[in-house]
């Protein structure tokens, strides 16, 4: 049981007043430590649905999900809330930026629902610190409006890497930028991958942004076509 | 979340808005404002009233002996001459309800000044402690007479305004003498105006004097001046003559003698009646309008005591109070006082109903916002919070800029219009907890909503 996570036999059934709708099928999938895996699928094909309950965003309706040996399956809003702020990144296809507030309070913002305190001032230094790493070391006082996309997805991943999560979730990362920007966000996320041990799961439809990835799981109608070779 | 944190962050979603912020609040800033207007104006109106009240003897108690009954003959309540100073010092060691206590001896007789003469409506025989029960202190010219003048039978009067105006023709009266029955008083000081009591008596034709001159050099006894049925045989009135009668009997005038004139040596053996020591009242105020019954209750077992009443026997006294007066009056002002209050509540509910209006608004426009910070770990406790103390801080905020302003509107109030105002200390900490009361009931469904979003759909919503 190395596996960071696995998933056994994930079903998500939607009830739209009548009718079930099922978008999971019956997932299984396991995902190791270190890994950096991409999701890829056609759109409908559920893979945002799983990414949502990979990321304790959404719970399944049926079926296990094992998080670092542990049975996560039944948690409450509030137990998946602790983990989505400790365990998990988040980086999203829109960045998700909190309007009027500068990179750095976006920043911060994350270490406001950890449970640790630390006092202002280190939180500040840490964020800072977060904006550097991503190469932003001067703007952390411009607010997302005057920030480029690049910018923008580049204070997201350093918003997402605050708490030190052990998983990072990308949603299209890239969807929304260009190619050459792309590259950059998605080396960065390599070199996350490779110097900091971060397990990163790439959700796209990219095949580009997929040839990053050492390892690629296909989505069909809800269920996973091809999970490649176990790294 | 530390509090500090969800402070910044609601004070931070309030700035960023201020326009909208201000105007969110204006409904609790009128609310607060008119609550601590109303509650000052009524608080003044209430203190003023009761000052009058007070004036007028509101808090007045006044203990008359009970009626003589001598032969099948009532002569009426006051006739009997039970009460003493002993039981105006015993209401005053143990009455704790009470604030002041003096005897009074009351006379009504013709006063001299000169050529001029008047009657006074009433020539008070009493001690220092009557100015404080009658609320009388503030002197138009000169000082009270002491507790020394009382003990001594100091010949020294203090005069009303009407007085002064019939007797001395307004010039001031401070250090000329005054005949009453011959004895000769000096006036010592001018009372304060007091204008006509609830009976419509002139409050100023007053002339008090220690009660010992009036009891002992003036009236004699009580009863004399008091009763013509009960007039006993103190009374120095000499008969020993018919000649008033008959004079035009033989012989010299005011020879026939009736009986054989005492000596001097002869009228020194005869005992003298006692001096007894009685008074007509005693007058006596409660601390305050609330403890009026208390202090019945006290003076009543306190005389009671005194006077070795057993149980069952019937008091020789009556205790009066104003509580009617006091009561029509001071609920009057009460009742509008409360209602304003009602009143200026209403707009608070309103302010209150326009907070929760716009943290709905603004629950739906962050939407986005609540989606994220749940994804990135906040509890819907987190939310929740967060929500609620932003609609706290709204409200706190018009509770504060509403005192401010309610304090400037009393101001304004009391200087432009002259009505009476009071600052309440009451009225800022209701206001302030009302304000925040108001926070939470009205800001917490709108948080509630906030809290209970699923983030998939909150991070979707556009």
């Amino acid at each position: 049981m190395s596996d960071l996570i696995r998933l056994k036999d994930i079903y998500k059934i939607y009830h739209l007043g009548e009718i079930d709708l099922p978008v999971l099928k019956g997932v299984s999938l396991a995902v190791g430590r270190g890994e950096l895996v991409a999701l890829m699928g056609a759109s409908g094909s559920g893979k945002s649905t799983l990414m949502n309950i990979l990321g304790c965003l959404d719970h399944p309706t049926t079926g296990e999900y094992w998080l670092d040996g542990q049975d996560i399956s039944h948690h409450g809003p509030r137990e998946r809330a602790r983990l989505r702020n400790r365990t998990f990144g988040f980086v999203f296809q829109s960045f998700n930026l909190l309007p009027r507030m500068s990179a750095l309070e976006n920043v911060v913002m994350p270490m406001d629902y950890a449970h640790k305190h630390a006092p202002e001032a280190q939180r500040r230094q840490r964020a800072l610190d977060m904006l550097a790493k991503v190469g932003l070391a001067g703007r952390s006082h411009h607010q997302p409006s005057q920030l480029s996309g690049g910018e923008q997805q580049r204070v997201a991943i350093a918003r997402s890497l605050i708490n030190s999560p052990s998983i990072l979730l990308a949603d299209e990362p890239t969807g929304n930028l260009d190619s050459s920007t792309s590259e950059e966000i998605l080396a960065m996320f390599k070199v996350l991958n490779q110097e900091d041990g971060i397990t990163i799961i790439l959700v796209t439809h990219d095949p580009t942004v997929a040839g990053y990835a050492r390892r690629v799981i296909r989505m069909k109608d809800g269920l996973v076509q091809e999970s490649g070779g176990a790294a | 979340m530390k509090a500090t944190v969800i402070l910044r962050t609601a004070t931070r979603a309030l700035r960023r808005n201020v326009l909208r912020t201000l105007l969110t609040t204006l409904g609790i800033v009128i609310g607060v404002g008119a609550v601590i207007t109303m509650m000052e104006i009524g608080n003044g109106a209430t203190r003023a009233i009761q000052r009058t009240l007070t004036s007028i003897g509101a808090n007045t108690l006044a203990i008359i002996p009970g009626a003589q009954n001598v032969g099948g003959i009532n002569f009426g309540i006051g006739s009997q001459t039970t009460l003493t100073p002993k039981d105006a010092e015993a209401i005053t060691r143990e009455c704790a309800a009470v604030a002041n206590v003096s005897p009074v001896v009351r006379a009504r007789t013709q006063i001299v000044f000169g050529n001029r003469n008047w009657v006074p409506t009433y020539i008070y025989g009493t001690d220092p402690a009557f100015l404080e029960v009658r609320d009388w202190a503030d002197m138009d010219a000169g000082t009270a007479f002491t507790e020394q003048d009382v003990r001594n039978l100091s010949k020294v009067c203090l005069v009303g305004r009407t007085i002064v105006r019939e007797l001395f023709g307004g010039v001031s009266p401070i250090g000329k003498e005054v005949r009453i029955r011959n004895v000769a008083f000096k006036v010592i000081g001018v009372l304060g105006p007091k204008g006509a009591n609830m009976m419509g008596m002139d409050q100023d034709d007053t002339l008090l004097a220690p009660w010992t001159t009036i009891k002992f050099r003036v009236v004699a006894t009580s009863l004399s001046s008091g009763n013509q049925s009960a007039l006993n045989s103190a009374n120095t009135t000499e008969v020993n003559s018919l000649s008033n009668l008959y004079p035009n009997v033989a012989g010299s005038t005011n020879t026939i003698t009736l009986y054989p004139t005492q000596s001097s040596n002869e009228l020194a053996d005869v005992p003298q009646p006692i001096r007894f020591a009685n008074v007509d009242q005693i007058m006596a105020n409660a601390r305050s309008a609330e403890d009026i019954p208390t202090a019945i209750q006290e003076i009543n077992s306190v005389l009671r005591e005194s006077h070795h009443l057993k149980p069952g026997d019937l008091n020789d006294f009556t205790v009066r109070d104003m509580t009617e007066i006091t009561k029509a009056m001071s609920s009057t002002t009460e009742l509008i006082t409360k209602l304003l209050m009602y009143v200026a509540m209403i707009s608070l509910i309103v302010g209150g109903v326009g907070i929760m209006n716009i943290m709905l608004v603004s629950v739906t426009e962050r939407t986005r916002e609540i989606g994220l910070r749940m994804a990135v770990g906040a509890e819907p406790g987190d939310i929740l919070r967060q929500f609620l103390a932003e609609a706290i801080a709204l409200c706190l905020l018009g509770g504060v800029m509403g005192i401010a302003a309610g304090r400037g509107a009393s101001i304004i109030v009391s200087r432009l219009l002259h009505w009476p105002t009071m600052p309440s200390v009451g009225a800022i900490v209701t206001a302030v907890v009302v304000s925040a009361s108001v926070g939470v009931i009205f800001g917490f469904y709108p948080a509630w909503k906030g809290s209970r979003l699923d983030p998939i759909d909150a991070l979707r919503y556009e």
